[in-house]
């Protein structure tokens, strides 16, 4: 059928409103950071308190920042989630046949992963601007590389396998996004917390920048781990649906196809990321850089893989 | 965590050379199956798996490996010494998963036996200082020492604790299906492992281009290309017939293939067959083996009358497609047996357009569907080499035979359908239509069942593993030295999701109330018999 012109308008529409919404949220949590803090807390010699276990050190000015920025991002993923709505009403089908389409929904995944975590432990709202500043890039980059027009699916994508496979793999995606972001700012706050520590053995004043006003690293290497605990299967069902589906389209299950190999690589590296978490030796900041591996692995999986590299996993109309 | 607490002294430095020689031997087989050095391997598998994505493979694209020879002539033979171009069957590949393989072995059997052991028996008795494990608590309480271990016990196995009671003591332990679940997820990838082998071994997979109305049996020798496991014996092959009766492509407004379907009869050879439709994502399943359809095509028809009159009707070859989206596609058509003395064979070079459009005498194709069917051919005469013993492409001539001037070029047309090409001989060429091709693919995997079994074995020991909690509980009951009452200790070791603080706590607070309500009403109806009166 002919896609349904208003409606793919329409959805264009939302992207940039959408867009603008996380833009005006990274905004907004800068200014929760930077304007949210207890003037008693301020100075060298304050404890170091941890906001995950003891959301009090905040100012109530901060935390109403920190509110409006947590509702501009349900905004934005309010709108984000209608490009694909529409998307989809516009071809009649499900929106992730391309690779705009596919990147999308991820980055709206990694958001709602982001904001469902945010709500169970409001602490984490002070990670908000490092979730959203790379998510307004992803899709800007995403907006301007990987446009395609609202069309229909080539025929080996017209199979109900592609609501399983596909989705699982943007739902894992989207889950191991934030799990790499949170272990990038545990490796920050590692840092600094060392550098806080010299500097005050050495008597000298003690910095307050952002990161200080970071989660405790103990608590962002907690939830890097779990929401990898809970990628990580919805991981291996998309690879064995993958599989399955490559049977029945391709002749063969598994093939080696340049976009399997990275799945599988990305497997092998989140595998050994649960084990590096319990084997002694390798936790802490061993761990969270094979996870940062992990999430490099993924990002390379879905921009190299399928714009330079040519595989069976073509998807219709890049650029 | 270092996996299983082994016995540390490993046997004494013996006399003899051979308990040395075991003993080295051991102590390598530890470190191999330790859990550090699976991480090794694991990060070793993945990077070992990076090459195969990144140059071109010979198990996707031969052609693709050629055209890297061609353009990097020095370094395309290093690689390919180095297995650079079968990575995934490659030695060094091999190694390192059989290596991690037999270190997951080491690791999971051991822990299963011990796993299976530990289903049976009892959880361990209380460590001794229960205030050194991760969430303990005290609870003074009025009740004398038995009774407050009986209100505690009570309150486990109602959250399905399984409860041992030792003197003044209390150990219980949940969650045994956490290590099911990893022993499962562990065994099913050694499980994966051999289905794919299986499936190697005693695999094969035949590729054929069958235009409508031709067929082909399942046999080697008439594969166009074909790849088969070193267990296979050709001769065991099934036996099934496939006829192609018709291929259908349909598209979108926009020219997008909606749909490739090919009607087929199949069935044993000498037998009437089914009928069947077969396309993408829905291949023809019969007995484990399978028929899929890879692609599709046109072969022009021609036909082509000699000066004596000699006619060859409809005569055509499949011509490869070059473009998917516009089906350009290009040929080669040999006819030896004209010209009785092999020196007038017959050829002819074409390019295929099934909507044709002619600009400048150039013709090229503007959409998929045959709308306009129309060839660009030069016709060769002379001799072809085709029994020189050099294997040529049936898609191409042997340019090596046109360049010594073998094959001379006579002539070259568009043409449309009816029209013809009459060459200086007095030969005539006439292009007659075309008929549809597709390419059919047979495959027989019968590890393909196991590893599927095995994968859906691995998800839900894995689901088991990461989403399930194993916990132990232990509490000790001392006499309060001050009262009549006693001091209980609680102390829990959670393994698994979450965190175990709230937990506990939520626990210490159920079991403050239950002691308090036990104290209060002093011969509750539920209560077990006094266990040490
Ligand atoms: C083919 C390679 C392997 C893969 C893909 C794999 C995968 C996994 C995964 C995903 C987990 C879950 C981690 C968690 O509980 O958070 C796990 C746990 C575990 N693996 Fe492996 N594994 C492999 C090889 C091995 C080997 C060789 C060993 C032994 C040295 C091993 C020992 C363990 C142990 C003991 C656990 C449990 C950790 C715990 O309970 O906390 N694995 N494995």
């Amino acid at each position: 059928m002919t896609p349904d012109q208003s409606l793919a308008e329409l959805s264009d529409h939302l992207f940039t409103v959408g867009v603008a919404l996380y833009s005006l949220a990274v905004v907004v949590f800068c200014a929760q950071l930077a304007f949210g803090r207890r003037p008693a807390l301020v100075g060298a010699g304050a404890p170091v308190l941890d906001p995950v276990a003891d959301p009090d050190v905040e100012s109530e000015r901060g935390r109403r920042w920190g509110l409006a920025a947590m509702a501009l991002t349900v905004l934005g993923a309010v709108a984000q989630a209608g490009v694909l709505v529409t998307r989809g009403l516009a071809t009649d089908r499900l929106p992730w046949g391309n690779m705009y389409e596919f990147a999308t929904a991820t980055v709206l995944v990694a958001v709602v992963a982001y904001i469902l975590l945010a709500l169970r432990s409001p602490g984490l709202r002070h990670i908000g601007v490092f979730v959203l500043a790379p998510v307004v890039l992803a899709l800007v980059l995403i907006g301007l590389f990987l446009y395609a027009e609202a069309g229909p699916l080539v025929a080996a994508l017209r199979s109900y396998w592609l609501a399983i496979h596909v989705t699982t793999a943007i739902l894992g995606f989207g889950i191991f996004f934030v799990s790499g972001i949170a272990s990038v700012l545990y490796l920050v706050r590692i840092r600094s917390d060392a550098r806080e520590q010299e500097a005050r053995a050495a008597g000298e004043p003690v910095a307050d920048g952002i990161v200080s006003r970071l989660p405790a690293a103990a608590s962002l290497d907690r939830v890097a781990h779990r929401t990898a605990v809970f990628g990580f299967p919805i991981w291996t069902f998309a690879v064995i649906a993958g599989a399955i589906w490559a049977e029945s389209a391709w002749g063969r299950f598994w093939g080696w196809d340049p976009k399997e190999t990275w799945a599988f690589i990305a497997w092998v590296v989140y595998a050994g990321y649960l084990h590096a978490r319990t084997t002694a030796g390798w936790r802490g900041q061993p761990a969270a850089w094979v996870n940062v591996v992990g999430l490099v692995v993924m990002v390379f999986n879905l921009l190299f893989v399928n714009m330079v590299s040519t595989g069976l996993h073509s998807y219709a109309g890049v650029g | 965590m270092t996996v299983l607490d082994r016995p540390t002294g490993v046997s004494a430095p013996g006399p003899s050379m051979p308990r040395r020689g075991a003993g080295l031997l051991l102590r390598w087989w530890r470190r191999l199956t330790a859990m550090r050095t699976a991480i090794i391997l694991l990060f070793l598998l993945a990077l070992a798996a990076v090459p195969g994505s990144l140059l071109p493979q010979r198990s996707l694209s031969q052609n693709n490996v050629n055209t890297y020879f061609t353009d990097h002539p020095t370094l395309a033979p290093v690689l390919d010494r180095l297995y650079l171009f079968d990575v995934f069957s490659s030695p060094w590949f091999a190694a390192v998963y059989l290596l991690l393989f037999v270190s997951l072995i080491g690791c999971v059997l051991p822990r299963g036996l011990e796993h299976a052991r530990a289903m049976g028996a009892a959880p361990p008795p209380a460590p001794r200082t229960l205030t050194r494990l991760p969430d303990s608590g005290r609870l003074p309480t009025e009740l004398p020492a038995g009774e407050a271990l009986d209100v505690v016990e009570e309150e486990l196995r109602v959250r399905r604790f399984r409860v041992v009671r030792r003197a003044g003591e209390l150990s219980a332990e949940k969650g045994y299906l956490k290590e099911t679940g990893n022993v499962l997820f562990h065994l099913s990838l050694i499980a994966l492992l051999l289905g794919l082998a299986g499936g190697k071994l005693w695999g094969y997979e035949g590729s054929i281009l069958v235009t409508e109305g031709q067929g082909f049996c399942n046999s080697f020798q008439q594969y166009d290309t074909y790849s088969s496991g070193p267990l296979v014996d050709s001769a065991d092959l099934t036996p099934l017939c496939i006829d192609l009766a018709d291929f259908r492509a349909e598209y979108e407004p926009n020219l997008t293939a909606s749909s490739f379907t090919a009607g087929i009869t199949y069935g044993p050879p000498g037998e009437k067959g089914r009928p069947a439709t077969i396309g993408v994502n829905h291949p023809l399943r019969v007995d484990g083996d399978r028929v899929y359809v890879t692609g599709h095509g046109f072969s022009p028809t021609f036909t082509v009358t000699a000066p004596d009159g000699t006619t060859f009707r409809d005569v055509s070859q499949p011509f490869l497609p070059t473009d998917q989206s516009t089906m350009s596609s290009e040929g080669a058509l040999k006819l030896p047996d004209l010209g009785a003395d092999g020196d007038k064979q017959l050829a002819l070079q074409g390019f295929f357009a099934p909507t044709g459009v002619v600009r400048g005498g150039i013709l090229t194709s503007v959409d998929p569907r045959p709308l306009v069917p129309q060839v660009a051919i030069v016709a060769y005469q002379g001799y072809l080499g085709l029994d020189s013993g050099i294997p040529q492409s049936v898609y191409s001539l042997d340019p090596s035979q046109i360049e010594r001037g073998r094959l001379e070029r006579v002539g070259a047309a568009n043409l449309e359908v009816g029209q013809s090409l009459a060459l200086p001989d007095g030969t005539s060429i006439t292009f007659s239509g075309y008929r549809e091709f597709a390419s059919l693919q047979f495959s027989h995997d019968p590890g393909q069942v196991w590893v599927l079994g095995a994968a859906i074995a691995l998800l839900a020991g894995l689901l088991g593993m990461l989403l399930l909690r194993r916990e132990r509980v232990f509490a000790r009951a001392a006499p309060d030295e001050d009262g009549g009452g006693s001091v209980l200790t609680v102390a829990s070791l959670t393994r698994g999701s979450g965190e175990s603080g709230p937990r506990f706590a939520a626990l210490s607070d159920d079991l403050r109330t239950a002691l308090d309500a036990r104290t209060r009403t002093p011969h509750p109806q539920t209560g077990g018999p006094p266990r040490d009166s």
